[in-house]
């Protein structure tokens, strides 16, 4: 008997094409600026042109008499204050009084067409009276009598961590080597090809619907209820195809508020599209962070002591802030055993644009600290950067030194591929001068067990629907925003129901028609939603099972379209008739995924705490040119511990994608402030992202630990391949030509100024 | 998105009806390939209700002629050439291969596509402070070059010093080039080299109602020994931080007979480096490529109107220019 290949069935573990590939690549698909409704109007939104300033008043008359303008909103009409964590909620739409940035959001002004609503912006007269801006965490630090915002409780601090496991003073005292310095992390932004849209419709009945690019449409959809002062019930948020968002869409944003409050004002559609410059002010990228480290080694080059303090700036508001400070610290803790670990973390308002999560989340910049401090150390000691990550491995199924539980770890094996496919052995030391290899490892969570608002319910639903035409609808909350949970869905129909995955229909991130997931963040979609799933499918696929077995005994096997039994074989149409005959009702179930308690006994100590971790290694090779400082990363060998591949075509894309944002992040990417707090050249012209010319030749390399508690044993692909990217090329660069890179991104000037003041000597890094 | 100022878009068929329609809309702007004009417009650098299109005189000015003419032999090039065309003809890559280097350089394969070379010879100096948008631009208090009065690269500074940022410029200068303008006081030609002026507001002599309309390079050019370097972040896309061309006839016992440098993305005007002449005479090697750097760096200073810190433009200026002519020597 003949079977299908693995890629036509589209199961579990197929290299299946991506379902809305396709519409990406020929232009077909649907994004949510692609929306258009009879009478639709165009709203843009007045920012503000200070950092730190009190309103005084706005008037709007005159942009209200413009011709064209249909109407205009200021924040009075939804003073109501929102913000995606329940403990802070400390912004609003449109600024009443404050205005913590340049280009917070002061007024918006809807009319027939963009530019009319743009010439209207300028005749909104607003007094300000200036207030003193407070641009670095360092100065709001200084200044607790200068308030950037009224949700921090003690000075200019959204939120500070203390925490510590063990003496780590004590190890420090007796330890073999010590690297204690201070690493500097630029922030960077997401810069998704998409810029953030969002359009409002209210309907005869008063419903209003609300389709936004986010990657949150659950919080979307409570936050725009509780500051409409609308029922829930009468709010629907539908995301429609993503361009791109890496946590810059997590949070809800001043437009969505906007569009809806201006639908329901003028009783037409309203739609708002970000400009580029816009979508830098919307921001919520990677946060800058200030980190002391040190890093203690016993005599056996074991991990005895790690301190961390850690200095974080927020930006104006607290987006995922509280998280960030945390995180910062609570995801440092393995791939290796530490003897005992300290941090103090943080995170400070500041008069800029918010920071809050990218790809990443809070751990990327300690990590790179850490992992370049490692190095450091181990070199004081002669051990091969490789043999210490190797030496100091936690192992599977343990708790690491802050309480979280491992379960699956493949960190070795990742470690052991990227040695041979780069010839460490023969390379590392060996290169010549200008080249070198370096190392890094990392660890990532898949989810977190705990909710962003403390409830019972179930974090992740599906519901799946049988057609007697054969024809299966999977309803999922869940956010497709590249990292491909759509396409995972049909697979996961197909791997448990037999069915032809290209006869799936994904009905996705609706808040009328699907069940709740919570958004993607936390790299928690395709493990929760898939469990979620699978629950589902399983259900159905029994009554599937028993119905056919009458006509094709037992012993069923479910494979693309065909029910196979002992007796002969029917359809998956025949056998889907066969069970909505038996259960006398449409065919349909819903599976849940359900917070599981976990985390150690401490106050936080839920955060961070994931059902299952994922863990990568990069080896980076560079080339320096020594006499102007250029360098480039020349390749990447980066493998990742994802439990199981449930498509690795998906899986090699979130590592190439990963490893590019990282690698982009150490060569050129910074949000660079003027001294009045304004951006430097809000625009992908000015803010550097590398092109495929600048980007490093990527080996993507699968490790399969098949995690206990994963959808078939799967963990997270889509963040935690960048960690290592950023130390890798650090020690990579030190390999090539001795000098430590400490403050990111490595601009020439910087490599330039370290290579000049290295002394005779130093030149090559002594091979261990 | 960012929308456009309302504008009245005139297509003259002819050079003639061209230049008769820039000299009848005071403010008109001219619209070539459009890639810088398009987003200035946008961010509201221009005060104009006028866009010239150029497309119908295509027929006109998009040629590489190699001819005779009055000043001897030269090679022509029709303003409407795009960059992309000027990268691969075979003329072009003969007889002035740093120019089609530069054109390679230049943007992304889309752009060089829609660019033109008279485009990049008149294109609008560039600042951190002035490329942005409307609301960006006031919430800094503007600048000299438009809607304001301070020079934030300056400090009091009275004169724009928004930087020359064409990359055929710097080439055609070191090749000794000339333009060809045509206005309704007729037609004139202009040395390159007095072509650009020492200010950020307009950088060019090229009067309102004239349009430039061909570059001519003496064809005693393809004997010269020539590169072309640019600085950049990011291997495409991004205008220069630094560019240099260099030019230099070398006799056979390995004498300089000939020399040009020129450096740019400094300031408004794209120049060549002065007092060069003792040099002639000189062995092309190491030592005179090491001079070069020298004398280039002592000449130029780079501002903070481009976003890559001056102060290292400036340290390894010496370098790129001595690897640039030892790169030119040996071609």
């Amino acid at each position: 008997m003949s079977r299908s290949s693995h890629h036509e069935r589209g199961d579990i573990g197929a290299r299946f094409p991506k379902v809305d590939g396709a519409g990406k690549a020929d232009g077909s698909g649907v994004y949510t600026d692609d929306l258009a409704f009879p009478r639709m109007l165009h709203a843009k939104l007045l920012r503000s042109p200070h950092a730190h300033a009190r309103i005084l008043n706005i008037d709007v008359s005159a942009a209200e008499r413009l011709p064209g303008v249909i109407a205009t909103l200021v924040g009075a009409e939804m003073p109501a204050k929102y913000g995606v964590i329940p403990w802070t909620h400390d912004e609003q739409a449109l600024a009443t009084d404050h205005v913590r940035f340049i280009g917070d959001e002061v007024a918006c002004v809807a009319a027939l067409d963009e530019r009319t609503a743009e010439e209207a912006l300028r005749l909104i007269r607003v007094d300000y009276e200036p207030l003193p801006a407070l641009l670095s965490a360092e100065e709001a630090l200084a200044h607790p009598e200068i308030k950037v915002n009224e949700k921090a409780k003690v000075g200019n601090i959204t939120k500070e961590v203390k925490l510590e496991f063990g003496p780590v003073d004590e190890a420090i005292a007796t330890a073999a080597a010590i690297t204690r310095e201070r690493y500097q992390y630029a922030g960077s932004t997401h810069a998704p090809i998409e810029p953030h849209c969002a359009v409002a419709r209210v309907d005869g009945d008063g419903n209003l619907t609300v389709w936004s690019s986010t990657q949150i449409p659950h919080y979307v959809h409570r936050e725009l209820a509780r500051v409409l002062g609308l029922p829930p019930a009468r709010v629907r948020v539908i995301q429609p195809l993503l361009g791109g968002a890496f946590g810059g869409k997590s949070d809800p944003f001043s437009l969505e508020f906007c569009v809806a409050k201006l639908a329901l004002k003028t009783g037409r559609p309203v739609k708002i599209l970000f400009t580029r410059e816009e979508v830098f002010y919307a921001h919520r990228g990677r946060h800058p962070m200030a980190m002391d480290v040190t890093v203690a080694l016993d005599a056996g080059g074991r991990i005895s002591a790690v301190d961390n303090k850690i200095l974080i700036d927020g930006g104006a508001y607290a987006s995922f802030g509280l998280v960030t400070a945390y995180y910062a610290g609570q995801l440092l803790t393995g791939p290796y055993r530490f003897g005992t670990y300290r941090f103090d973390s943080k995170r400070m308002y500041t008069n800029k644009p918010p920071c809050g999560p990218k790809r990443g989340h809070g751990s990327v910049q300690p990590r790179f600290a850490f992992e370049v401090a490692l190095d450091e150390a181990a070199e004081k000691l002669g051990i091969d950067p490789i043999e210490v990550r190797r030496r100091n491995f936690i192992g599977e199924d343990v708790e690491t030194v802050n309480g979280q539980r491992i379960t699956s770890n493949g960190f070795l094996k990742c470690l052991e591929l990227v040695e041979q496919a780069s010839g460490w052995k023969e390379r590392h030391g060996k290169l010549g001068p200008g080249r070198g290899l370096g190392v890094a490892g990392s660890m990532y969570i898949s989810g977190t067990a705990y909710p962003v608002y403390p409830n019972e319910m179930p974090q992740s639903g599906v519901l799946v629907k049988l057609d007697r035409s054969g024809r299966v609808a999977v309803f999922s909350g869940a956010s497709d925003i590249g990292q491909g949970v759509n396409t995972l869905l049909c697979q996961i129909a197909a791997e448990e129901l037999g069915c032809d995955p290209r006869e799936v229909t994904v009905v996705a991130a609706d808040t009328d028609l699907t069940p709740v997931d919570m958004g993607a963040y936390s790299s928690r979609v395709t493990f929760m939603n898939g469990l979620a799933a699978r629950e589902a499918c399983e259900k159905l696929a029994r009554k599937l099972k028993a119905a056919a077995s009458v006509r094709v005994g037992d012993e069923i096997e479910l494979e693309l379209g065909t029910v196979r039994g002992p007796r002969g074989s029917i359809s998956f149409a025949e056998a889907c008739q066969l069970a909505e005959a038996a259960e006398g009702a449409p065919l349909s179930a819903t599976g849940g995924y359900r917070t599981q308690k976990l985390g150690g006994n401490y106050r936080g100590g839920t955060i961070g705490a994931s059902p299952a971790y994922s863990f990568t290694a990069h080896v980076a090779e560079v080339e320096v040119d020594e006499e102007t400082g250029i360098w480039k990363v020349t390749r990447i060998w980066a493998a990742h511990d994802c439990g199981k591949a449930l498509n690795p075509t998906l899986v090699e894309g979130q590592i190439e994608g990963s490893v590019y944002m990282g690698a982009a992040e150490a060569q050129m990417e910074e949000m660079v402030y003027g001294k009045q707090g304004l951006l430097f050249g809000p625009s992908l012209l000015d803010y550097k992202i590398p092109t495929s010319l600048d980007t490093p030749l990527i080996d993507a390399l699968i490790v399969e630990s098949h995690d206990p508690n994963g959808p078939y044993g799967a963990k997270e692909a889509g963040e935690g391949p960048l960690h290592p990217a950023i130390p890798a090329i650090a020690n990579a660069i030190h390999d090539a030509c001795g000098i430590r890179l400490r403050e990111l991104p490595f601009y020439p000037q910087r490599v330039l100024q370290l290579l000049q003041a290295r002394v005779p000597g130093q030149e090559r890094r002594t091979a261990c | 998105m960012l929308t456009l100022p309302r504008l009245q878009l005139h297509r003259p068929g002819s050079v003639r009806e061209a230049v008769e329609l820039l000299a009848s809309k005071p403010n008109a702007r001219v619209l070539a390939g459009g890639t810088d004009i398009v987003p200035n417009l946008k961010h509201g650098i221009y005060e104009t209700e006028h866009l010239i299109a150029l497309r119908g005189l295509s027929s006109e000015l998009r040629y590489v002629r190699r001819d005779g003419g009055r000043d001897g032999d030269s090679i022509r090039l029709g303003a409407l050439c795009t960059i992309d065309q000027l990268s691969k003809d075979p003329d072009v890559l003969q007889s002035l291969p740093a120019l089609a280097d530069a054109c390679r350089q230049i943007a992304g394969p889309q752009l060089r596509k829609m660019g033109t070379l008279g485009g990049n010879l008149c294109l609008d100096t560039r600042c951190v402070y002035i490329n942005q948008s409307y609301f960006w631009r006031s919430a800094l208090g503007f600048c000299l070059k438009k809607d304001g009065t301070a020079c934030h690269v300056v400090a009091q500074g009275l004169r724009c010093v928004a930087a020359a940022s064409n990359d055929t410029a710097p080439v055609l200068l070191a090749l000794g080039a000339s333009v060809r303008i045509v206005g309704p006081r007729g037609e004139r030609v202009v040395p390159l080299a007095d072509f650009y002026l020492h200010d950020g507001i307009h950088n060019t002599v090229l009067e309102p109602d004239e349009l430039l309309v061909e570059a001519a390079v003496p064809l005693p050019a393809a004997r010269l020994k020539q590169a072309f370097f640019k600085l950049r972040t990011r291997a495409a896309i991004d205008y220069s931080a630094i560019n240099l061309a260099v030019a230099l006839a070398v006799s056979p016992a390995g004498l300089v007979t000939a020399l040009r440098l020129c450096v740019s993305a400094l300031a408004a005007r794209p120049a060549l480096i002065n007092r060069l002449q003792d040099l002639v005479g000189q062995p092309a090697d190491l030592h005179l490529a090491e001079e070069l750097g020298r004398r280039a760096q002592k000449q130029c200073k780079p501002l903070t109107n481009i976003g890559v810190d001056p102060a290292y433009r400036r340290e390894i200026l010496p370098v790129l220019v001595r690897r640039t002519v030892l790169r030119a020597i040996a071609s």
